[in-house]
């Protein structure tokens, strides 16, 4: 596993970043089975409006797999997922309705390799939004903007580095008006030098107050940017807390032995 | 930071500037060098090689363009104008106990006639003969002897071009193909062009209305056009309506079955499965006689149902199974990330296929879709087994001819050229996409 604690040397504005009463996923007693093989087990989460939260915990323990099971890229098999108040379920409507609300930014970003940069970002506005192609169009290049790529915009994918990609990725979805985020490793597959860029830009999206799902290996950004903490391991919630406690007074010895090994370097 | 010295001098790091690469690995000589003489085992293949090219190519090229006729009416245009007269030679002939005698014995010499310039080349060769000599023994002799040199008969093409490009088309009305044809074809280009405005329009227009106003012009019976029988329709307009139909109709339809055979709903898929692996495990030629004989038996009693429709049914639908299999091979190898993305955004299944999926898809097919097609461009030859008159088939009844007998080269040159000239242009044209999709992004 890649322990990594890239240096964000940036202050984190947390005047705006306000968790609300309003409840946006909950995750009640959620079981997921790949084939005979249990990957989440009795999984209880709520989420409020507003809240950050790292998951981590090391790989095969079923985090990607859980933020996957809230836009029902993955299909859970028992328990209740409710995403604000749309519960997921077979019904095609439903899961439309939720993937509309909810951003996701892939580790290998899968972007659109043959549309524009630009066209990357105004598809799913005006194919699934129905917005006029201008609008879609501005608004596409307003988030250039907040990824600070707007130069890019005529590119094609394959033309950016990494970082770039994983910004773009980040500018796609923010253009649907996301209510959720979820980030699935957005950096695991960027060189060093390009993770801070990508980094930056979503301490400015959890500034800007976003209801933010990261699963990450960045503990610097943990402490910085999260309001809680979520350790995974063999497909269960071991431990939840507050940055500060987490990672200074970690309960269980699951958990101890986690960071133990990712921050001893 | 290490304080260890790790020799570095320089305190900032400058790039080391571009040279050029060296000589003998650039240019002619670079290439001459890596590709036709690398080493002597090489570079003697590169010989024989050479010597097989000149052994064959000379001849080919003096029989189709240089000793050929061209101009004419009819086969004596192709006859040679010179005068071949038999003359009596004197000379050795050596017996089969290896004693020499004197024997008399023929030799052809070519004589031109007074005013006359002569249509063929010949050449005086050396030619072993055998003579009769003392009664019963054989000696053997050598003689000269003009040889006229063959020469390509295109007179025969020239004559009968029409019948292979219109087949038994009424010659007043065959302006029709003609103008559909070129028109297609125009359109075809146009819509290849890099940009050239409103080329999707175009492409539309190509897939959906025209392929009506075609069937109209080449059938008639309408706006005063006499109805022409789709039994006269013949030749390489033949050729092109079935392999055009077969190609326009089997993409969608593949495509369809690629998506249904990967389809989550069981029925859509087992019914998808089935028809790719049965269409593709049974020959065309029986396909062409199931369309012919069993296709009738699912029809209502009484129907007519005609040849070429049915024909062409069988061939779209046996070259949509290749297709979907293709197609289903574009689908596999686009990465699963871009079905999650596009899934994330809430695009939905179909604008997700139309949208993401398909065009990376078919772009990746691209050269295995175009083989595919030039494939079934010859494949049609195989109609002629149920009756059709294709441009092969009217060849073949050309040559068979007794005016023209014995013109078959000239007539297969022909036809081979003919095919040659469109699989070539579309092998070439996919090799161009290819390309353009390489350095495109």
């Amino acid at each position: 596993m890649s322990a990594t604690d890239t240096d964000i040397d940036v202050d984190v504005d947390q005047s705006r970043m306000k968790i609300s009463d309003e409840i946006a996923i909950q995750i009640t007693g959620m079981h997921k089975w790949y084939g005979s093989f249990h990957v989440l087990k009795d999984i209880n989460l709520t989420v409020n409006q507003g809240e950050r939260i790292v998951v981590c915990g090391p790989s095969g323990s079923g985090k990607s797999t859980l933020i996957r099971c809230i836009n029902r890229l993955e299909e859970h098999q028992q328990g209740q997922i409710l995403v604000d108040n749309v519960e997921l379920t077979n019904d095609l409507k439903n899961i439309d309705t939720v993937r509309r609300e909810v951003g996701m930014v892939f580790q290998h970003f899968n972007l659109f390799p043959h549309l524009t940069v630009l066209e990357n970002c105004t598809l799913a506005p005006i194919w699934v939004r129905k917005m006029p192609k201008a609008e879609a169009e501005e608004i596409g290049m307003r988030f250039l903007e907040t990824v600070r790529i707007p130069e890019q915009a005529d590119k094609f994918p394959g033309q950016l580095s990494g970082g770039q990609q994983q910004r773009v990725a980040i500018a796609r979805s923010l253009c649907m008006n996301p209510r959720i985020m979820l980030f699935d490793e957005p950096t695991s597959a960027l060189d060093p030098e390009m993770i801070k860029e990508v980094l930056e830009v979503m301490i400015h999206l959890a500034e800007e107050g976003m209801t933010m799902i990261c699963v990450t290996h960045e503990m610097g950004f943990a402490r910085k940017v999260a309001n809680r903490v979520i350790f995974m391991d063999a497909g269960e919630i071991v431990e939840q807390n507050e940055p500060e406690e987490f990672f200074n007074n970690p309960k269980s010895d699951r958990t101890q032995l986690f960071l133990s090994q990712i921050l001893s370097h | 930071m290490s304080t260890q010295d790790y020799g570095v001098t320089e305190p900032v790091f400058t790039p080391k500037p571009d040279l050029p690469p060296p000589a003998s690995t650039v240019g002619v000589i670079g290439w001459v060098r890596n590709n036709l003489v690398p080493d002597w085992f090489n570079g003697a293949m590169t010989v024989v090689a050479l010597l097989a090219l000149y052994m064959v190519i000379p001849p080919i090229v003096n029989w189709a363009l240089f000793d050929a006729h061209f101009v004419g009416d009819s086969r004596k245009a192709c006859k040679p104008n010179v005068q071949i007269v038999r003359d009596k030679v004197a000379t050795k002939g050596i017996m089969p106990d290896g004693t020499t005698l004197d024997v008399e014995t023929t030799a052809d010499r070519i004589v031109v006639p007074e005013g006359v310039i002569p249509n063929v080349r010949w050449e005086r060769k050396m030619v072993e003969g055998v003579v009769r000599a003392k009664g019963r023994e054989y000696a053997k002799v050598v003689v000269e002897k003009d040889v006229i040199i063959e020469g390509a008969c295109w007179v025969f093409v020239g004559v009968r071009f029409d019948q292979f490009i219109y087949g038994f088309y009424p010659k007043e009305e065959r302006w029709r193909p003609t103008v559909v044809i070129g028109i297609g074809l125009l359109l075809i280009i146009y819509m290849l062009t890099d940009g050239m405005p409103h080329r999707g329009r175009v492409a539309m227009f190509l897939l959906i209305p025209f392929p009506v106003i075609a069937f109209f012009m080449f059938s008639g019976g309408v706006l005063g056009m006499p109805h022409v029988d789709n039994a006269k329709w013949g030749g390489l307009v033949l050729t092109i309506i079935i392999s055009s139909v077969a190609i326009t109709g089997a993409l969608p339809l593949g495509v369809a079955l690629a998506l249904g055979r990967r389809s989550q709903m069981p029925i859509i898929r087992w019914f998808c499965v089935l028809v790719i692996e049965f269409f593709r495990s049974v020959p065309m030629i029986t396909i062409l006689f199931m369309a012919l004989v069993v296709l009738p038996l699912f029809l209502p009693p009484g129907t007519t149902f005609d040849q070429l429709l049915r024909v062409l049914i069988g061939v779209t639908i046996f070259i949509a199974a290749y297709t979907a299999e293709v197609v289903r091979g574009g689908l596999q190898a686009l990465p699963k990330g871009q079905y999650e993305a596009a899934d994330a955004l809430g695009l939905g299944y179909w604008k997700m296929m139309r949208l993401i999926i398909l065009p990376q898809a078919l772009r990746i097919m691209i050269p295995a879709i175009v083989s595919l097609f030039i494939g079934i461009f010859k494949d049609t030859t195989l109609v002629q087994i149920v009756g059709l008159n294709d441009l092969l088939t009217m060849v073949q009844l050309a040559v068979t001819d007794a005016q023209w007998i014995g013109l078959s080269k000239e007539g297969y040159f022909f036809c081979g050229f003919v095919f040659f000239v469109f699989c070539f242009s579309m092998s070439r044209y996919s090799m161009y996409l290819e390309r353009k999709l390489h350095t495109g992004h």
